[in-house]
């Protein structure tokens, strides 16, 4: 994916002018996002970038600014690429 | 850009009319006065593939695209909006399950949910809370290996019969959602009386430390709003924006059946201006609702997050064109739309409550200037 970061300023273009929003300006303190951006976003962050926000994700501090939902993007595209136990067990079966 | 029903959509909106022309409209009337849709339906909703029918057939569900399952949404809701008012509680609460439970819940009851032999409703609502959902006064507290809950919840659509429970409550950080069967002790249900929607079995639930296992949690503790409530009520806007055009085109039926056989001043009363400026606007807001309803189905289908906020639009101008029809419908039919020889009053009514429920009005104005949809 080319330029999260401006993918992540249209989708929040959206709901309040963010031209002179700064990476770790705090989203949340102008008040335009209520819960029902927040589930927009995260529909959003799963769509565009292949992953899947689990319960463990749901801190709001992750989505407080624009640079903490670059890091939470890049923790699970990082976690997405490391095999799983299932992953593991695939790869022993196909070694054996 | 093409706006357009593919033609398996079209066969399948054909099979949804012809059942509810046949097996709901006939009796609509009568269910609504008898204020209970018989249980026979249920079976024959089951049968034919109509509950459940959203949930994708790899979870054993209908597996209908997004548009297809508002075609049946609105043609049910076109016949009987308490029938289809069951379509709308019992798939969202399946969906929600489907995509919020944990395996072990899953496992327990999905399977059944997803083809209606199970009839599921949301206890969301509370003698004290409406539209403030954050605010819940039924707890939920925690114990050992299971989550004891205590409290009212009113205005249960479905709550005399349903099965399994989505029941929305409070712990010490935060609102939580939990599936609860309809057996567990210390569940009791008592039937409310409404005026719309009449037959739709609406009950008040009272909740003494019902105890149920852990696993009953739905998603992450204090986070049902980001998650079950959320998706819950985002479909249940969807459902219910079909709903709302259903009845608009009900509305609309009736009343060019009406205005082209009754006379006055020596002519059908559909040539006279003022009537046909009310058929005009009840043509064009039918249409308009329609098309607003597909788009949010679409942005459904294609998994585009900004599917919220269009079922948020289509839902209030859908709810509000119902009632707009539905008022003029009873208008346009004098005296007579007073009557039980005509449908219209239930229509009204019905169109009344689409203005209240998943989201009033008022709040969907606020939700849709805090989450617009972006030009097409």
């Amino acid at each position: 994916m080319e330029n999260p970061r401006q993918h992540i300023m249209a989708f929040l273009g959206r709901f309040f002018r963010c031209e002179t929003l700064n990476g770790d300006d705090d989203i949340f303190a102008a008040g335009f996002v209520n819960s029902l951006v927040i589930v927009q976003l995260i529909g959003f962050l799963e769509t565009t970038f292949s992953i899947t926000i689990e319960d463990e994700d749901l801190e709001l501090p992750n989505f407080r600014s624009v640079n903490r939902i670059l890091a939470l993007i890049e923790k699970k595209t990082a976690a997405k690429s490391q095999p799983n136990d299932y992953g593991k067990i695939a790869s022993a079966v196909d070694a054996n | 850009m093409q706006i357009e029903l593919s033609s398996r959509q079209k066969e399948a909106r054909s099979r949804f009319r012809s059942f509810a022309e046949q097996q709901i409209a006939p009796y609509a009337g009568q269910w609504d006065n008898e204020q209970r849709v018989p249980s026979h339906i249920f079976a024959e909703l089951r049968e034919h593939g109509y509950l459940g029918a959203p949930v994708p057939a790899e979870f054993g569900g209908g597996g209908m695209d997004a548009i297809t399952y508002g075609l049946l949404t609105e043609e049910i809701g076109r016949a009987c909006s308490s029938v289809r008012s069951l379509l709308t509680v019992h798939d969202m609460v399946t969906l929600t399950v489907l995509r919020w439970a944990k395996p072990s819940l899953k496992e327990k009851f999905f399977f059944r949910m997803s083809r209606g032999e199970l009839l599921c409703a949301l206890a969301l609502s509370e003698p004290n809370v409406g539209s403030d959902s954050s605010s819940v006064e039924t707890t939920a507290r925690h114990d050992s290996n299971h989550y004891i809950l205590n409290g009212k919840k009113c205005w249960i659509t479905y709550g005399q019969v349903a099965d399994l429970f989505l029941v929305i409550a409070r712990e010490d950080n935060g609102v939580s959602a939990f599936l609860v069967p309809g057996d567990t002790p210390g569940l009791t249900r008592r039937k409310i009386q409404v005026v719309g929607t009449r037959a739709s079995l609406v009950a008040e639930l009272e909740l003494s430390e019902c105890r149920v296992p852990k696993d009953s949690l739905l998603g992450k503790s204090g986070f049902a709003h980001l998650q079950a409530v959320a998706a819950a009520l985002d479909f249940g806007r969807y459902s219910v924006a079909w709903g709302c055009v259903g009845i608009a085109q009900a509305c609309l039926s009736a009343s060019l059946d009406y205005c082209s056989k009754r006379k006055q001043f020596g002519v059908t009363i559909n040539k006279h201006q003022l009537v046909q400026r009310k058929l005009s606007e009840m043509i064009a807001g039918t249409h308009a609702a329609r098309l607003l309803c597909c788009r949010a189905g679409y942005a459904r289908q294609i998994g585009d997050p900004q599917a919220i906020s269009e079922a948020l639009v289509a839902k209030y101008f859908a709810s509000r064109t119902a009632t707009r029809a539905a008022n003029d419908a009873v208008q346009l039919h004098g005296a007579n739309g007073l009557t039980e020889n005509y449908p219209v009053s239930r229509f009204l009514r019905d169109a009344k409550v689409m203005e209240i429920i998943e989201g009033s009005t008022q709040i969907q104005q606020i939700a849709i200037v805090n989450s617009p949809p972006s030009e097409i």
